[in-house]
């Protein structure tokens, strides 16, 4: 398995379709802020039908306490939708890997873009405090 | 500086000329066009659009086939939009990963306005400060053979910018149905059981 840090977002929805394109798999894994950059990207999954698997960890969502957080946080599972990709809204623990394993299903087998959405209910929050 | 005289049409030819089992991917625009003009390949992955993403598919296919060439084949204005690649690609180093900007100075699609690489912004050295293995800026035909063997062969990341002339070419389309693209370029490298 390869681990890359990407500059920004939407770098891994290219690099997975070129990664696919040569037999190989992977995952986006972003916080809820990147998937605006990634908006315009997306359409090279979409257009191609390239398998497009995600999982973003939610800011702005759930008792955020930075208010620059919030815009795209409360945007972010309906931006997704309107992409056409199929969300996966997750906020108990236990139901986290069940998650992830129907998005890779749904987008490996289709060609489809999945996001799973780690809710800040569960996660917590940064309260920006030592 | 006086206008460069490279034709981009002969200068892709060159580049694509016997590729072998090269897999190539185009960034949108221009480029696109002049593989097309180059011969339609199977193992051609056109981009028709997500400007700024060239680089990165095909770093994605650098590190998913290790053992082939990948070049990269796109415009300074669509390089332009994805420069933080050029870090992801420094930092990753895939020995496999060239990429040859045909920069014209120009938005081609868009009416030939200027870009940033007009006004002086060097994106082989920029890949030189990011940490690319091999670069090279070239603005004379003689100078073209220096540089086809750092495209073709040399231990990547490379990054090569072939200042051409704003000369416009007749348009050379090729297939924009992104099922057919992916599916014709995985069958070809991956076999037939590959949709």
């Amino acid at each position: 398995m390869h681990a890359v840090s990407l500059t920004t977002e939407e770098e891994g929805v290219a690099m997975l379709a070129g990664a696919w394109l040569g037999g190989e798999r992977g995952v986006l894994l972003m916080q809820s802020s990147g998937v605006g950059n990634c908006i315009n990207t997306l359409a090279l999954a979409k257009v191609c039908s390239f398998p497009l698997l995600m999982i973003v960890t939610m800011r702005g969502e759930w008792g955020e306490v930075n208010p620059w957080q919030v815009p795209m946080g409360q945007i972010a599972a309906d931006s997704l939708r309107l992409t056409g990709a199929i969300v996966h809204e997750v906020d108990e623990p236990d139901a986290a890997a069940p998650g992830v394993e129907a998005a890779a299903r749904i987008a490996f087998s289709g060609g489809l873009i999945a996001a799973v959405l780690l809710s800040q209910r569960m996660l917590g929050t940064k309260l920006f405090k030592d | 500086m006086p206008e460069p005289q490279l034709e981009r049409r002969k200068v892709v030819a060159r580049i694509l000329a016997d590729r072998g089992d090269m897999l190539v991917v185009t960034g949108l625009g221009s480029p696109t066009y002049d593989c097309a003009a180059a011969g339609d390949h199977t193992l051609n992955f056109y981009l028709w659009g997500a400007m700024g993403s060239a680089v990165t598919v095909g770093l994605g296919l650098a590190l998913a086939q290790p053992r082939r060439r990948v070049l990269v084949i796109t415009g300074d204005g669509e390089m332009l939009m994805g420069l933080g690649a050029l870090a992801t690609v420094a930092a990753v180093k895939p020995d496999n990963l060239a990429v040859a900007v045909i920069d014209n100075e120009r938005y081609g699609e868009t009416g030939m306005q200027q870009t940033h690489t007009g006004a002086g912004v060097d994106l082989a050295a920029i890949a030189r400060a990011a940490g690319f293995r091999e670069t090279a800026t070239v603005r004379q035909t003689g100078e073209l053979e220096d540089v086809v063997p750092i495209l073709r062969r040399a231990k990547g990341p490379a990054l090569v910018v072939l200042k051409v002339s704003p000369a416009r070419d007749p348009l050379v389309l090729p297939p924009w149905d992104g099922p057919l693209l992916k599916t014709r370029f995985r069958q070809a490298l991956l076999g037939a059981a590959a949709a």
